[in-house]
C-alpha cells in the first residue's frame, strides 16, 4: 500500500477514503479528526470529531459545546480501530492538547504532525517522536533564517524592558490560545512574581488551562479605569489589540509580540512592533529537519507554510517529498478575536 | 560594535523621531571617542571606505549554505544583509567558550582596518568578524560595510542628535559640518563646551534646502491668495547649485541632491558652465532639467540622463542638463535666506539676466488673481504660460511672498498643489514578495489591461506597484494571492485572472510614456494602487485603448 492510496487532499483538506474521516477539515464533514485546537484547524460544525480530550474543551470553550454533532475523546498512545485502520493520537507539543494522529494500514505508518514544536513548554505534553514510514509535516517556520533561540532568553528581554521603562505598560501581543499561556507560565519561571494582566478575550481559555491543573500564578483581567496605572506591568493581549484604540489608554505603551516571525526585523516593523519576542509554538528550521530524519521515514509531505524550501532540502537529502499546497491553515494571525467583554469596548469612544 | 549594533536596532524599531533622537544623543553622551564618531560617520554616510559588494557578501554565505536555500530565505526576508546574519552559522558561543580573550570587536577597528586593507583581504577578515558576532552585529556590520544602514534616520537627525548633547541648534551642526572628519573629535569637544567652534573651511558649503508642505484645494479657502506667489512645480530634479573659493584663491563649484549629497560628476557639462558666471561666490536653489531647443523635456528623458557612471560626450550632448533657478540663497558673501522670497526672488532675477548662461533659467512666476485662477492653470498650465513645457509640470508651488528661506519643512509658508493623478482599472497578473518595509509579503503586483488578441480579450501588462495601499490591505491582497496562485516562477507568482476571475486594482499614476519595456508598449509613472476593487468584475477593468488616448492627448499638448 501506498500512503497516496490511503490519504489525498481534497478541498476540505486531506482526507483519508479507507476510514471516510478528514484531518483538521477546512470546511464541515461527516468525521473529523483534530489535531489541536487552534482556529484554522478546529472549525465547527462537524457530524462526528475524534481529538483529544483537552482539544475537545478547546474547542466547546471557543465555539460553544454544540460545536459537532457528537465527539469522541482520544487518549495519547490509545490505539482506535477505524474501518481496518489504526489510528492513534501522540503528543505535538504545540499547545495543550496537541497531537500528532498516527495512522496504520497494512504496514504502512503514516504520521501527521498537525503544528509542533520540539522546544520546552510547561504547558503541555512534550513532543513525541513517532517512527513512521511517510511523515506529514507542517513547515510553518520552513526556511533556514528561522532558528527560535531559547524562550527564556526572550522573556529576560521582556523583563529587562520592563525594568528599563517602569513607566511604560508592555503590551504583550500573543495568540490567545497556547502562547499566551506559555509566556504566562515562562514569565514565573523567570521570577516574574506580579499580576499578569490580560486583555478580556484571553481570559477564557487562560481559565481553561489553570481547571486544567496548569500554575500560572496570579492572572489578572484588565479593567477600564486601572489602564493608565499599569506602568511597569506585563499584560497580554491578542495581536490585534496592539494596533487598537484599547492599548492607548495605557501609559506610553511598548508594543511587543511574542511570534516566531518576529525573527525577521520586517514583519516587526509592519506591525509597528517595537519589542519582538521570538517566542514560536512551531518547529524552527533545525528542529523540522531533526525531526524528519529522526521519525526514520522515507517519504514526507509538507502540509502548509514555507514548504518550498523544506521540500528542496528533503529532496537533496534523499527524501520522496512533495508540497500539498493546502490552504487555509497557518493564518492564525488573521483569526478574528473572540468578542471582547462590553467593558472591553465601551471606553475606546471617550479616547 | 556591540553597542553600535544595539543602537540600530533599538532605531530601527523605534518609529518615533523624538524617540529616535533620545537613542542617539544618550549614545553620543555614553560612547567614548572615537566610538561615537564613527557611529556619527556611519549614521551620515561619511566614512570614506569602499563599500563591499553584494556580491562578496553573496560568496562568503555560498560557501556556508545551499545555494537554492539561501536563495528562498532571501527571497523572503527580503533584505541580503539581514539574510546573511540570519543564515550565517552560529560560532560566537563556540569562541567564548574555548578561552578567547580577545577584546569584543570594536566599530573603530572595523572602519580603521576597512580603510587599510586590501580588497583580496575583505573576504577572510569580514568572514572572522561575522563568527565572532551574534545575529544583531552581524546584521550591523553587514549593514555598515554595503553602506546601507536605512534605520530611518537622516543625517540631519543624526546631526541633531549631536546638537542635543549641548544644546546647539541642527543649523550650527551643519555650518561647521562640512570643515570636519571621522572620527569628529572636535565637533564633539566644542558641542560638549571643552574647545572652540571648529573652523568650517568649505568654500561651497550645502544648505539645508526649504521644503514644501502638500496642499489640496478644500485647504486654500482658508489662505489669502494675495500672500502667495506661484510657480510651475517641475518635474526634475531639485538641485542645489554652490560656488565659492578655497584657501588658496582657486574657484570651486559643486551641485547637491536634495539630501545634500555632491553630483557635480554626474553633470560636467553643467559644472562647466555655471564655473564661468560673472557672479564669485553664490548658491542657488533650482531644478535640474534636460532641455532640447529650449523645451523642458519629461522626466523619462532626465531619467536617460541620470543613473550612469562615467557621461560620455555624446551622451551629454543628447541629454544636455539645465538648471532652472527658483531661488538664490546667498551672493558674494552675503546670506540672503533672512530676506523675504519676494526680495529674494528679484535678487535671483537680476543674477540670472546678468549670467547671460543658456543652461540657467528662471523659472517663471505664474500670475493670478483668486484661487479659481490658479486652479484653471493648474489643471492646464500649457495655456496658463507654460506652453510646450506643460508636459513636464507636476503642479503648481506656492510660496508665501513674505517667507524667509528655512531649512528643512516649516509649515506654513510653502505648499506644493500637485496635479490630479489619472486613473486605470487593471487586473492584477502577477505578484512577487517586496523589499524593506514590506518584505515577506506578497506586495509587487504586476497588472494589466484588456486587448483584442488573437483569440479574443487577453490582458496586456501594462506596468508593476508596491504602494498605495495599507498595511491591513496589504495581508489582504497577500492573502488573495496565496488563495488564487495558479503558477509559480521562480520568485514571481502568476494568480488567477480571466474575464470571470480576478481581482481589479484601481491605479493612480502621474504621467504616461511610450515604452518598449511593457509589452503594452506602454509605462506609466509613478503608478500606485489607489483602491482595491473587491467589488468591480475583471471583464470591466479598463482597455488598453483608454490609455493611448491619453498619451496622444499629452503629446498633442
Amino acid at each position: 500500500m501506498r500512503a497516496s492510496d490511503l490519504l489525498k487532499t481534497t478541498p476540505a483538506g486531506l482526507y483519508c477514503a479507507a476510514g471516510d474521516f478528514h484531518i483538521d477539515p477546512l470546511r464541515p464533514v461527516k468525521r473529523a479528526l483534530i489535531t489541536h485546537g487552534h482556529s484554522d484547524h478546529a472549525r465547527a460544525g462537524h457530524e462526528h470529531v475524534l481529538a483529544t480530550r483537552e482539544t475537545l474543551a478547546i474547542m466547546a470553550a471557543r465555539c460553544g459545546a454544540d460545536f459537532a454533532g457528537s465527539t469522541q475523546p482520544a487518549t495519547y498512545g490509545e490505539r482506535i480501530g477505524i474501518d481496518g485502520l489504526t489510528v492513534s493520537f501522540h503528543p505535538a507539543g504545540h499547545v495543550l492538547g496537541s497531537a500528532q494522529i498516527r495512522l496504520e494500514a497494512k504496514g504502512l505508518r503514516v504520521v501527521i504532525s498537525g503544528d509542533y514544536k520540539r522546544a520546552r513548554d510547561p504547558t503541555c505534553t512534550p513532543f513525541e517522536l513517532v517512527p513512521c514510514d511517510v511523515f506529514i509535516s507542517e513547515a510553518t517556520f520552513g526556511l533556514p533564517v528561522f532558528r527560535h533561540p531559547d524562550a527564556a532568553h526572550e522573556i529576560a528581554r521582556l523583563i529587562d524592558s520592563c525594568r528599563l521603562f517602569p513607566e511604560r505598560a508592555h503590551l504583550v501581543g500573543a495568540y490567545s490560545l497556547g502562547k499566551a499561556q506559555r509566556i504566562m507560565a515562562l514569565l514565573r519561571e523567570a521570577g516574574w512574581h506580579k499580576p499578569i494582566y490580560i486583555h478580556g478575550t484571553m481570559e477564557k481559555l487562560t481559565r481553561l488551562y489553570e481547571r486544567e491543573g496548569i500554575d500560572l500564578g496570579e492572572i489578572v483581567r484588565v479593567t477600564g479605569p486601572e489602564r493608565p496605572r499599569l506602568g511597569g506591568e506585563i499584560i497580554i493581549c491578542p495581536p490585534s489589540a496592539l494596533q487598537e484604540l484599547w492599548s492607548r489608554r495605557f501609559p506610553e505603551p511598548v508594543p511587543a509580540f511574542a511570534s516566531g516571525w518576529m525573527r525577521v526585523r520586517a514583519r516587526a516593523r509592519q506591525r509597528g512592533v517595537e519589542l519582538p519576542l521570538v517566542i514560536s509554538d512551531h518547529a524552527d528550521w533545525d528542529e523540522l529537519c531533526e525531526t524528519i530524519l529522526a521519525t526514520g521515514c522515507s517519504e514526507l509531505w509538507v502540509t502548509h507554510g514555507e514548504e518550498d524550501a523544506l521540500v528542496h532540502w528533503a529532496t537533496s537529502q534523499g527524501f520522496a517529498a512533495r508540497p500539498l499546497r493546502l490552504i487555509g491553515y497557518g493564518e492564525e494571525e488573521v483569526e478574528p478575536s473572540e468578542p471582547a467583554h462590553p467593558s472591553d469596548q465601551a471606553d475606546a469612544a471617550f479616547i | 560594535m556591540n553597542r553600535f549594533a544595539e543602537l540600530l536596532d533599538r532605531l530601527s524599531f523605534e518609529p518615533s523621531r523624538n524617540n529616535k533622537l533620545r537613542l542617539m544623543t544618550d549614545y553620543f553622551r555614553t560612547t567614548p571617542d572615537p566610538e561615537r564618531g564613527y557611529a556619527l560617520a556611519a549614521l551620515t554616510s561619511a566614512l570614506g571606505f569602499q563599500h563591499a559588494k553584494p556580491g562578496l557578501i553573496r560568496a562568503l554565505i555560498s560557501e556556508r549554505v545551499d545555494p537554492t536555500l539561501f536563495y528562498m530565505s532571501y527571497d523572503y526576508v527580503g533584505d541580503l544583509s539581514e539574510t546573511v546574519a540570519l543564515l550565517w552559522p552560529e560560532r560566537a558561543q563556540a569562541w567564548a567558550g574555548s578561552g578567547h580573550n580577545r577584546p569584543p570587536l570594536a566599530l573603530s577597528e572595523v572602519v580603521t582596518t576597512l580603510a587599510t586593507s586590501g580588497k583580496l583581504d575583505l573576504p577572510r577578515i569580514l568572514a572572522r568578524w561575522l563568527d565572532a558576532l551574534d545575529e544583531i552585529g552581524r546584521w550591523a556590520l553587514l549593514k555598515l560595510i554595503t553602506g546601507s544602514l536605512r534605520v530611518g534616520v537622516s543625517a540631519r537627525l543624526a546631526k541633531t542628535a549631536v546638537g542635543d548633547i549641548g544644546g546647539k541648534e541642527p543649523n550650527e551642526i551643519e555650518e561647521v559640518w562640512h570643515g570636519l572628519a571621522p572620527p569628529y573629535i572636535d565637533l564633539f569637544a566644542w558641542v560638549e563646551g571643552r574647545e572652540v567652534r571648529p573652523e568650517a573651511s568649505d568654500p561651497a558649503p550645502f544648505r539645508p534646502p526649504m521644503l514644501a508642505h502638500p496642499i489640496e484645494e478644500p485647504d486654500l479657502a482658508a489662505l489669502n491668495p494675495e500672500d502667495f506667489s506661484a510657480e510651475w512645480k517641475w518635474d526634475g530634479i531639485r538641485m542645489q547649485v554652490v560656488a565659492g573659493h578655497d584657501a588658496k584663491g582657486k574657484r570651486v563649484l559643486r551641485m547637491f541632491s536634495r539630501t545634500g549629497e555632491e553630483n557635480t560628476h554626474a553633470f560636467p557639462d553643467l559644472a562647466e558652465a555655471l564655473a564661468q558666471l560673472p557672479a564669485q561666490d553664490f548658491a542657488i536653489d533650482g531644478e535640474l532639467l534636460i532641455l532640447r531647443e529650449h523645451r523642458v523635456q519629461p522626466f523619462s528623458v532626465l531619467q536617460q540622463r541620470l543613473n550612469r557612471k562615467t557621461v560620455s560626450a555624446k551622451h551629454m550632448a543628447d541629454f544636455p542638463a539645465h538648471v532652472r533657478a527658483y531661488d538664490l540663497l546667498s551672493l558674494d558673501g552675503e546670506d540672503l535666506r533672512p530676506l523675504a522670497f519676494c526680495d529674494r526672488r528679484k535678487r535671483l532675477e537680476v543674477f540670472v539676466a546678468d549670467s547671460n548662461e543658456p543652461r540657467l533659467d528662471l523659472s517663471p512666476i505664474v500670475r493670478f488673481k483668486t484661487w479659481e485662477e490658479l486652479a484653471a492653470a493648474r489643471a492646464d498650465p500649457a495655456s496658463a504660460g507654460a506652453e510646450a513645457d506643460a508636459a513636464a509640470v507636476e503642479g503648481i508651488m506656492l510660496k508665501r511672498v513674505d517667507s524667509i528661506y528655512v531649512p528643512g519643512r516649516p509649515k506654513g509658508p510653502w505648499y506644493k498643489w500637485k496635479r490630479d493623478p489619472f486613473n486605470v482599472d487593471a487586473v492584477i497578473m502577477y505578484a512577487q514578495r517586496g523589499h524593506g518595509k514590506r518584505s515577506s509579503f506578497y506586495s509587487d503586483y504586476t497588472f494589466g489591461v484588456w486587448r483584442d488578441g488573437e483569440s479574443g480579450e487577453e490582458l496586456v501588462t501594462i506596468g508593476k506597484a508596491y504602494s498605495g495601499i495599507t498595511d491591513e490591505e496589504l495581508a489582504q491582497l497577500d492573502r488573495y494571492v496565496r488563495n488564487h496562485t495558479i503558477n509559480r516562477f521562480g520568485p514571481v507568482r502568476e494568480v488567477e485572472y480571466s474575464r470571470d476571475k480576478g481581482l481589479v486594482l484601481e491605479i493612480a499614476f502621474e504621467g504616461i510614456n511610450w515604452s518598449s519595456r511593457h509589452k503594452s508598449g506602454i509605462a506609466l509613472r509613478f503608478p500606485r494602487i489607489n483602491r482595491i476593487r473587491w467589488d468591480k468584475p475583471a471583464k470591466d477593468a479598463d482597455r488598453i485603448g483608454v490609455l493611448e488616448r491619453l498619451l496622444r492627448e499629452r503629446e498633442s499638448a
